[in-house]
């Protein structure tokens, strides 16, 4: 494969604002997101962590503050990017993907080669990162079935199938784990860590709070669009900042598979 | 366990499952040629007389012009006998045969800007009237119909066209992006303005025979076609159409929404305001040859979306299977049209909408049906 598959590549966004019709959705926010590491974007409803995923993707336009990525120790400004090269750094999994075209899964997974092929290329039947993505993401037997016949678990996978086709260095996922039972957040969860063990950045915006706290290396949490509190979930989900974010009553406890949080009402 | 034994029925017969690799092109074509060649000898026996025209005579006049046209360039060649009589051939060359190539390229153009307009705005109600293009031309044309300026209809009917198209985009992109719905809703207003303009020309100056040219305009009819409508057609649908095909791709980005499009590295505001100025642009040539024919553009995506099926659904191959369907569905349409009622010529914008109104409200049920169940 080409070096751009070996880059570790790390994000930086510094002090973003957005503000729509007078309201700020994101005021200051900043996040460091390290190469080989899954990070939790938490927070309550409201608080922004949409937002902050689609500025950071590039969907909606920062109206304050930096975002910069580092490779290979040079730090290039994202906001100077072409879409295409950003598109082949940054990928994103949104919370519910709709598509009224009754596209093939194979076909809507080949979308993520668009910012590696030429311009107006039309589709390549059986590209190898392709085919290597829809293994990954686990969706092989839905690969001939039509994305609009499939459940909200099962486009989800796709769409995730459809972000590692675009080779991303940063993959950005919206609460993944909605819509899915049990067991199919738990492999969502592992295949999460395993992307992040090629080396990828991970961010994922999640609500449950026990979860995350299993899950991430690293936690944000945010809270009217300001980060309230960074780092190791262990530190920062402290029963004080749960009462204080979402009036909640959150306590570690020691089980047979380690540490785990326990969220429940305030008394 | 399960999920090795989907490897290994999938490299077992990749071919079979997928893309099965019909001819479809050529089958294409051959189905134009001979729609072509029917139905140009279709027609009223008061205009060319009781004896039959046939597709073989119509093949041998076009030789006949062919050797001519080599002789006259001092070639080799001996002049083939033309199979048909002057008057005849008159009416086949001059008359019919621009007139069914107008109409297959004027269906073609509708269909893939249908297909495009939809992909772009993220609208299965879309089609290539959506942005006010078509009452701008109705304007321009009304206003030389009537008012005797001096300019070439066509000309007239593509430059209120486009006018229509400027004051959408100005609507849509004031304060703010250029999203689907500000520019359907600004097609909307401009469509009901210009549409305005034209009740009132026609209500305070037209009289007497202005009013069926200008009925027959504003629902569309290949009356008037001929050789230069074809070229107007064919440049338009070429250089316009090659472009639009390549955005096929981009249409499938689309379908998932603009963010998504945008993380896929879709600039997606310029990206759209390109597909809607070239659709636009096609549809005002297609309309100044043959004044506004609805429902071509709205109903023959969503058929062919049925008829193809999920295999093939991207919208690159709706995009080619659309332009093909909609240019011989056009044909054939027109050829009904002039012949059915004779010696009453119904515009052919008439027809279409008498065929597409049904054909709509079906996939309208049959869509519902799917998404209750």
């Amino acid at each position: 494969m080409t070096e751009t598959t070996m880059t570790a590549v790390d994000l930086t966004a510094q002090g973003l604002g957005y503000r729509v019709e007078g309201i700020d959705l994101l005021r200051g926010a900043s996040l460091h997101l390290r190469a080989g590491t899954v990070t939790g974007l938490l927070g309550p409803n409201g608080s922004g962590k949409s937002t902050m995923l689609r500025v950071v993707v590039g969907a909606l336009p920062a109206s304050a503050g930096t975002l910069a990525v580092t490779e290979d120790g040079m730090s290039l400004d994202l906001a100077g990017m072409r879409r295409r090269d950003r598109a082949r750094r940054i990928a994103l999994v949104e919370q519910d993907a709709h598509a009224e075209v009754p596209l093939l899964v194979r076909d809507v997974v080949a979308l993520g080669r668009i910012p590696h092929e030429r311009r107006f290329a039309s589709a390549v039947d059986d590209d190898p990162v392709a085919a290597d993505a829809i293994e990954r993401a686990g969706v092989t037997e839905l690969a001939d079935r039509s994305f609009d016949t499939l459940s909200g678990g099962e486009r989800q996978r796709v769409q995730l199938a459809r972000a590692l086709a675009q080779q991303p260095r940063v993959l950005l996922l919206d609460e993944p784990t909605n819509h899915l039972d049990l067991a199919a957040q738990l492999d969502m969860v592992r295949l999460l860590r395993e992307v992040a063990d090629t080396g990828v950045a991970v961010l994922v915006a999640l609500h449950d709070l026990a979860q995350a706290a299993q899950t991430c290396d690293e936690v944000v949490v945010l809270r009217s669009g300001e980060v309230a509190a960074v780092g190791d979930p262990a530190d920062v989900l402290s029963p004080a900042l749960l009462a204080d974010v979402w009036r909640v009553r959150g306590e570690w406890v020691t089980g047979s598979h380690g540490r785990a949080l326990v969220v429940s009402p305030l008394a | 366990m399960t999920a090795r034994l989907e490897v290994a029925r999938t490299t077992a017969q990749p071919a079979a499952r997928r893309r099965p690799q019909v001819p479809w092109l050529g089958i294409g074509l051959v189905v134009l040629v001979l729609s072509i060649l029917v139905a140009i000898v279709i027609g009223p026996a008061s205009v060319t007389g009781p004896a039959p025209i046939t597709p073989l005579d119509v093949l041998g006049s076009a030789w006949h012009h062919v050797t001519a046209w080599l002789a006259e360039r001092g070639l080799p060649v001996t002049v083939a006998e033309n199979p048909l009589s002057l008057v005849r051939d008159g009416i086949i060359w001059q008359g019919r045969a621009p007139r069914a190539v107008t109409a297959v390229l004027v269906g073609a153009g509708l269909a893939l800007c249908g297909v495009v307009l939809q992909g772009a705005t993220r609208n299965p109600l879309a089609d290539p009237y959506l942005l006010g293009i078509s009452s701008g031309a109705a304007l321009g044309a009304v206003a030389v119909l009537i008012l005797g300026v001096a300019v070439p209809l066509p000309v007239a009917a593509f430059v209120g066209a486009v006018l229509a198209l400027l004051a959408t985009l100005a609507l849509a992109g004031i304060g703010g992006r250029l999203t689907a719905t500000r520019a359907v809703l600004a097609g909307v207003a401009v469509g009901q303005a210009a549409a305005a303009g034209v009740s009132f020309i026609i209500f305070s100056t037209a009289q007497g025979d202005s009013y069926r040219d200008i009925l027959g305009w504003l629902m569309g009819t290949f009356g008037a076609a001929s050789w230069s409508s074809v070229l107007i057609a064919l440049v338009a649908l070429v250089v316009i159409g090659g472009v639009l095909l390549g955005f096929g791709r981009t249409l499938d980005a689309f379908a998932f929404g603009d963010t998504a499009a945008t993380a896929l590295g879709v600039n997606v505001p310029r990206t759209r305001w390109l597909l809607l100025v070239l659709s636009a642009l096609l549809t005002g040539a297609m309309v100044s040859v043959s004044g506004s024919i609805g429902f071509v553009g709205l109903t023959v995506p969503h058929v062919v979306r049925l008829l193809l099926g999920p295999t093939r659904s991207g919208n690159t191959a709706v995009a080619r299977t659309s332009a093909a369907v909609g240019g011989i569905f056009l044909l054939w349409a027109d050829t009904v049209a002039r012949t059915v009622f004779t010696p009453l010529e119904v515009p052919v914008g008439v027809l279409t909408a008498l065929l597409g109104a049904p054909v709509f409200a079906f996939l309208l049920l049959r869509s519902r049906r799917r998404g209750d169940g």
